[in-house]
Formats: C-alpha cells, structure tokens, sequence
C-alpha cells in the first residue's frame, strides 16, 4: 500500500529536483549502485539477487514440462509472476494483491517477452503436446524505490544462468539430477527495464522510495537490442500527471544511452 | 513499400466511428464509442458519498474507473470476472482520464466510471476511454478538457493508426507493435502511454504525432455526440 507523502516532502522535493539536487547527491538521472549476485536458491533453476542502493530483489526461475497454449503449439511458455510480500518494507501488506503486486509482474513479463531473449520456439518437448514452461518470479527483500527497473535485471540476469533440467522417462523432470544444458538465450539482446518519475517539471530517475511516493507519475520503458538496434519493446506510464510530447521526445534520447550506461555498469555480472 | 491493411485503410486512417451520449438513463453521464467492430459502453455515477471511509481524500474527490470484457465480446468466452489485465487497464484508464477532472469541489466524494467492451477488435480500452470522457462531460462534471484516445502501431517498419485484431496478430519483419495513447484534446498533454511490440525510440516521435492527428478526429466526433444530446 503506497503511503502518501506530505506537502513538505513534496515540496522540499519538487524545489531541489529543480535546482538538480537530490538528497544522497546523486545527479537525476543517476543510478544509485547496482549489484547483482546468482544462486539465491540451488533448488531453482537460475537465481539471481539485485541490489540497486538499498533496494534488494531476488529472481527465482523455475522450468516445468506443460502443454503448449492453443495458439503457440510449436513454443514454450512464458509465465512471470511475484509478489510484494510484508517482508520486504511496513508499506506491503498480506493479502489479496494489491495494484502495484499486479503491475510488477506484467510489466517485466512484457518487457522480456518482447525481447524475445527467451528463444521459446527451442524449448518444445513433443510438439504440440509438450513444451517447457519457464516461470519467471520475483521477490523484493527490500523496498527503496525503483523495483521494476531492479526486478528487470534480475530476471535477465537469472535466465541467462538458468538451466534446463533432465527429463524421467514418464515425462517429468528430474529435479535430483544436475541440470547442465543451458536454457536457450538470445546474446547481446539484454533486456531492461528503465523508469523516469516526474515530479513538477523535473525528471528523475532510480528514485529512492521516498522519492518515488512524492513523484507524481511513472513511466517505464522495456529497452532491449535487437539485430543491433535499440528496440523499446514495452512501456506503461502511471499515475495521474501528464507527459507533454516534448518530454517524450526527451526521454527517446535518453533511453539508448541510459541503456548502454547500464549495460555497461552490469557487464561484469552477466 | 507501405504495408497493406487488410481492410484496405491508409495508414493514418481511423474506422468508422460512432459516438452517442446518454445512452444509459439510470446513469448520471452515458455513453457509446466504437472504432469499427469495436464497441465500448461507459457510465458515470456520483459524485457521491465514497465508502470505505478510509479512502475518503478530505482534498478533493476521487475517480475510480472499472474496465471489463462482457463474457460475449470475444471469440472464446471470457470468464466474468476481473482478471489481472482487466484490473490494470481500469488503473491506466484512471490514469488516463483523471488529469482532465477537477473534482476539488467534491471533498470525500468519488465518481464511479463503469466502462464496458461489447464486442472486441483490438483498441478496446482506447474505445472504452473514449466513451468515459464523453460520459463525464455528459455528466456535468468539471472538465479541463476532454480525452481523446486511440492505438497506434508499428506494422513492420510503418507506423500505423487504430490498428484491428488482424493487424495486432501481424507477424512479419518486425512484427507490430501496439502503442494506446490518450491526450488532452487540446493541448499537448499525454495521459497514457502503454506499448507492447518492438519500435525504435527515435520513431516514437512519429506515433506521438499520428496519433495527436487521429485524436483531432475523435474529438469532433466526440463534440459532435455531445452537441446532439443537448440539442433534444
């Protein structure tokens, strides 16, 4: 459950995001630290923890045979899911899933879908009948704003180290023996999430949560490189403030580079 | 080459719209949009006293926008009921229209947007966004302005507008992309922005501006709709 921020944090905010300053000294558009480490669970079959300043999320990915949906016999499927569990931060709460434990899991569903980093047509079974499904799920341990863009990493950092497991010879996997053939994965695709937050007139990006609360709208794109040109292959703006075409066009600048900046920054982990 | 559009449009070409107001008596505002066989149906209803309580906002009232499917709009029966995609399309079409709303005159009150696809073709939440915006005017609520929405696309490499169910399944080159917008009709404002597909950011200029075209047309024909039911 968001908390709503006070008129003095907003304020406070909207003055120094216009004078360019931010509380930890960070530049707007700067990301706070990212770092990514594997092997959360030997029970999955890729894992991945994502630390971007103290915001923390872990990415499980599990792969079970199931039947093809009717209108993609010939692939593997795709199924994203996670929730905003009462561990990681006072403001999630049990219970049915609130809007933001909804979008979360659809929007890096889309953004790695899209990317086709996953080559889902490789992981068909007996076709037509059998196919492997690949559950992607996401756990925030810790909630200090910008979830998506963290949880994205950590999705394309845990498929790129996942697994296919052995299969019995009544079909179901064997989940005792060492898995060692790869999950199949597009290189040089590296999907990510990267989300710009408008509070007033300034843009900023990787807000802390507090930061985040007082912004009065979101918008987070899906970048991914395909035949090596940058494609935005998902995008969703939220909450009620406006963009002007203007800082539309602004942000399409900004999105290769902030890509490049990051894909750079990850490098060493993927 | 320009692509071909199965039903033989241009590329910046709408379908057939139709629009009528007050199509709902019970409702405080009403009415109907379609884009071709899409059709959508909105009501409004409030403001009013909002329960629970503890959503009341003592600064100003609130919008709260429901978004569905009828089981019937679409090939393969949709169970009734909200589904996750219904739910996050009713927060986006908050989102999208609550920009043009000034409900401050209605402390601790809510209005009760209804928005229901009857029969589907792809651009369903543009369609159903479009017919809420005229239900709210309808309803004589304070508007900035009104909104005006539509799906643009990428077909391959060309940019398209209010793309069909054919053409959202379009498979070659790159494939399509689906790119719903809303915009205040009269100003540069935009009030949503989903997108699902595979576009370069640098041509994402060339949506913002088929789609600011388009949306000149939904506008008269959403004015045109409201004038008619004044005028009885």
């Amino acid at each position: 459950m968001a908390m709503k921020s006070t008129n003095l944090t907003i304020n406070t905010l909207k003055r120094m995001f216009k004078e360019g300053k931010r509380f930890d000294d960070r530049k707007l558009d700067e990301y706070r630290k990212i770092e990514v480490s594997y092997d959360v669970s030997n029970k999955a079959e890729g894992s991945a923890r994502v630390k971007i300043g103290k915001t923390e999320v872990i990415v499980g990915i599990k792969l079970a045979p199931g039947t093809p949906y009717p209108d993609s016999l010939d692939k593997g499927n795709l199924m994203v899911s996670g929730d905003l569990l009462p561990l990681a931060s006072p403001r999630f709460e049990s219970g049915p899933p609130g809007f933001a434990a909804i979008e979360l899991p659809r929007l890096i569903d889309r953004a790695i879908r899209e990317s086709h980093i996953i080559e889902l047509d490789k992981l068909v079974i007996k076709e037509g009948e059998k196919v492997w499904t690949v559950f992607i799920d996401i756990y925030p341990l810790n909630d200090d704003g910008n979830l998506i863009d963290a949880a994205c990493i950590g999705a394309t950092a845990a498929l790129k180290k996942a697994k296919i497991p052995e299969l019995n010879e009544n079909g179901t996997a064997d989940y005792e023996k060492k898995a060692k053939k790869e999950l199949p994965i597009s290189e040089g695709i590296e999907p990510l999430s990267i989300s710009f937050f408008k509070l007033g007139d300034s843009i900023i990006m990787d807000p802390t949560r507090e930061e985040e609360e007082a912004c009065e709208a979101r918008i987070t794109f899906g970048l991914s490189k395909w035949k090596k040109q940058y494609m935005i292959n998902s995008c969703q703006k939220s909450k009620e403030a406006t963009f002007s075409s203007a800082e539309i066009e602004k942000m399409m600048e900004m999105l290769p580079k902030k890509f490049d900046h990051l894909n750079e920054k990850l490098k060493k982990f993927f | 080459m320009a692509i071909k559009r199965t039903d033989g449009r241009s590329l910046t070409e709408l379908r057939p719209m139709i629009a009528k107001v007050g199509v709902i008596p019970n409702a405080d505002g009403s009415a109907i949009f379609s884009f071709g066989d899409t059709v959508a149906i909105a009501a409004v209803y409030g403001p009013k006293q909002l329960h629970p309580q503890h959503m009341q906002d003592p600064a100003t009232g609130i919008l709260r926008c429901t978004y569905d499917l009828l089981s019937f709009s679409v090939h393969d029966r949709k169970k009734p009921g909200p589904s996750r995609r219904s739910q996050e399309i009713s927060k986006v079409t908050e989102w999208a229209l609550s920009p043009a709303l000034d409900l401050q005159g209605f402390p601790n009150q809510v209005v009760d947007v209804q928005i229901y696809v009857i029969q589907a073709d792809a651009g369903t939440r543009t369609a159903g966004i479009n017919a809420a915006s005229m239900a709210l005017a309808h309803a004589g609520l304070p508007m900035k302005d009104l909104i005006c929405s539509v799906a643009c696309g990428k077909l391959d490499k060309d940019i398209v507008v209010d793309l069909n169910k054919d053409e959202e399944d379009f498979k070659d080159g790159e494939g399509a992309t689906d790119f719903p917008l809303a915009k205040f009709a009269t100003s540069d404002e935009f009030t949503l922005m989903q997108l699902d597909g595979k576009i370069q950011p640098e041509r994402v200029k060339e949506v913002i501006e088929a789609a600011t075209e388009a949306c000149k047309e939904i506008y008269e024909v959403q004015k045109k709709a409201l004038k008619e039911v004044v005028k009885h």
